[in-house]
């Protein structure tokens, strides 16, 4: 039974197709790992899993939520994954606490209390529970990815969406973010990564999807979509001859 | 020739001036509060809101930005009533700023709320919330914290310009001056203590909303 299921989507921005037909299933505790040029398709592909972007064809079914462009079907689906952005996407104003506090007492409705106990573990798990009252300005970049995979985790998902969340991090501070990430997948959060961090995904993934001018071009286990790539854009792709 | 300074009149015309000053101060406080509400809702309107909605707040915003603060107020007050619609000259003065500053600053909260970057709707949109919901929750507060020295201004702007409600017989500082100065004909004088009055009040009122500002932005220094 797979937790997210995705079948023959297709997505169109005007006349440029940018998704051409993806199916996916994913299993629960699985981390799958999308890699491809820019352009491929692949930050769509995860966007649209979320609901940040409409599908013209296809489906999208999460847990048994369906993606409906309407607003109780997208709160179903969302409450469902999370979504960790390249840019963080911190709320400026709130402290670090406040961030990862605000959508549980929103949308939940947990009481003040309970959400910053939650909060307070959710930061502990990512290791920053010293910065609680810490505002993002005073943040490092690895500090502020940390603090938006706790806010998504204080929403108890049942997968975790990661759009290129080491891409904006200075080359020291992205070690500490996939410890986390890693951390998470060993405790079997099922996780859909697009990254460019090909030793992680070799290291982490139970999966990789290569994607290549809107579709799933290859698709397996590490070992073998990076040992022996089968098609000459892929070899292109990941510099062997 | 030589004029000779009097002040005398000011004890005896104290009650009158004090009162000028509380209904003034009145008018600021009620037509800001409800004045940046109304402005807020329509940014909200213009900004995000339903798109039908949209055309009627431009219509009012654009109604009000292009005429006269004096013609607003003299429409709501003589015009208004030919339609049955009769109120007293505090209630037409206070309509009229809300009204007026409602239209301006609605421009301003706009212009704050599109500079928000769009990943922060995404990250609301992603943690299950609606879209007033990251409206109302994760935009607002930094909207209005870039905005906040315009908005100020506009706010001492409409609190200069409330003097004109004395040509409806509001009760203000201005009507209080004009009052005193017809007993006691000496319009220099009364007129500097009203000038000074209104410097102070204008002072104070900037001190009170950047007061306000530092309090509901805990931003620590940054740029």
């Amino acid at each position: 039974m797979s937790l997210i299921a995705i079948t023959e989507v297709k997505k169109r921005f005007g006349d440029n197709e940018v998704l051409k037909g993806i199916s996916i299933d994913i299993a629960p505790g699985e981390v799958v790992a999308i890699i491809g040029r820019s352009g491929s398709g692949k930050s769509t592909l995860l966007r649209c899993i979320n609901g940040l972007e409409t599908i013209d064809e296809g489906s999208i079914v999460v847990a048994g939520a369906q993606f409906l462009p309407d607003e109780v079907h997208l709160k179903a689906l969302r409450l469902k994954v999370g979504m960790i952005f390249q840019q963080f996407n911190l709320f400026p104003h709130l402290t670090a606490g406040g961030n990862v506090m605000l959508s549980q007492m929103v949308v939940k409705k947990v009481p003040k209390k309970d959400a910053e106990a939650v909060a307070r573990k959710m930061l502990d798990r990512v290791g920053l529970a010293h910065k609680f009252d810490a505002l993002p300005d005073e943040l490092s970049g690895g500090q502020q990815q940390r603090v938006a995979i706790a806010r998504a985790l204080a929403m108890q998902p049942m997968a975790l969406l990661c759009d290129e969340i080491t891409s904006a991090l200075d080359p020291e501070l992205v070690a500490e973010v996939l410890a986390v990430v890693k951390e998470l997948a060993a405790e079997g959060m099922t996780l859909v990564m697009v990254t460019h961090e090909m030793r992680f995904a070799r290291d982490v993934c139970s999966r990789v999807v290569f994607m290549h001018q809107g579709r799933v071009h290859e698709i397996g286990a590490p070992e073998d979509v990076f040992a022996n790539p089968r098609t000459p854009e892929l070899r292109q792709f990941l510099g062997v001859q | 020739m030589t004029y000779h300074f009097d002040f005398g009149w000011l004890i005896e015309s104290l009650p009158v001036l004090l009162k000028g000053i509380r209904i003034t101060v009145q008018l600021i406080l009620i037509g800001a509060v409800f004045g940046v509400a109304l402005g807020i809702a329509c940014a909200w309107v213009r900004a995000l809101g339903p798109k039908w909605l949209r055309p009627v707040v431009a219509t009012y915003v654009e109604l009000i930005r292009n005429t006269p603060f004096l013609i607003q107020l003299f429409f709501i007050f003589f015009g208004l009533p030919s339609l049955g619609i009769r109120m007293s000259e505090l209630t037409a003065a206070n309509l009229a700023m809300i009204v007026n500053l409602g239209a301006y600053s609605c421009e301003i909260i706009r212009a704050g709320i599109q500079a928000t970057p769009r990943g922060q709707f995404e990250a609301g949109a992603s943690l299950a919330m609606t879209p007033f919901q990251t409206f109302w929750y994760v935009v607002l507060v930094p909207a209005l914290q870039r905005i906040w020295p315009a908005l100020s201004s506009q706010i001492v702007i409409v609190m200069l310009g409330s003097a004109v409600v004395s040509q409806i017989a509001a009760e203000d500082l201005t009507f209080a001056a004009n009052f005193i100065q017809s007993r006691n004909f000496r319009a220099f004088e009364t007129y500097i203590v009203s000038t000074l009055i209104y410097l102070a009040l204008a002072i104070l009122l900037r001190q009170l909303l950047a007061g306000l500002g530092w309090m509901l932005f805990p931003r620590k220094a940054s740029r």
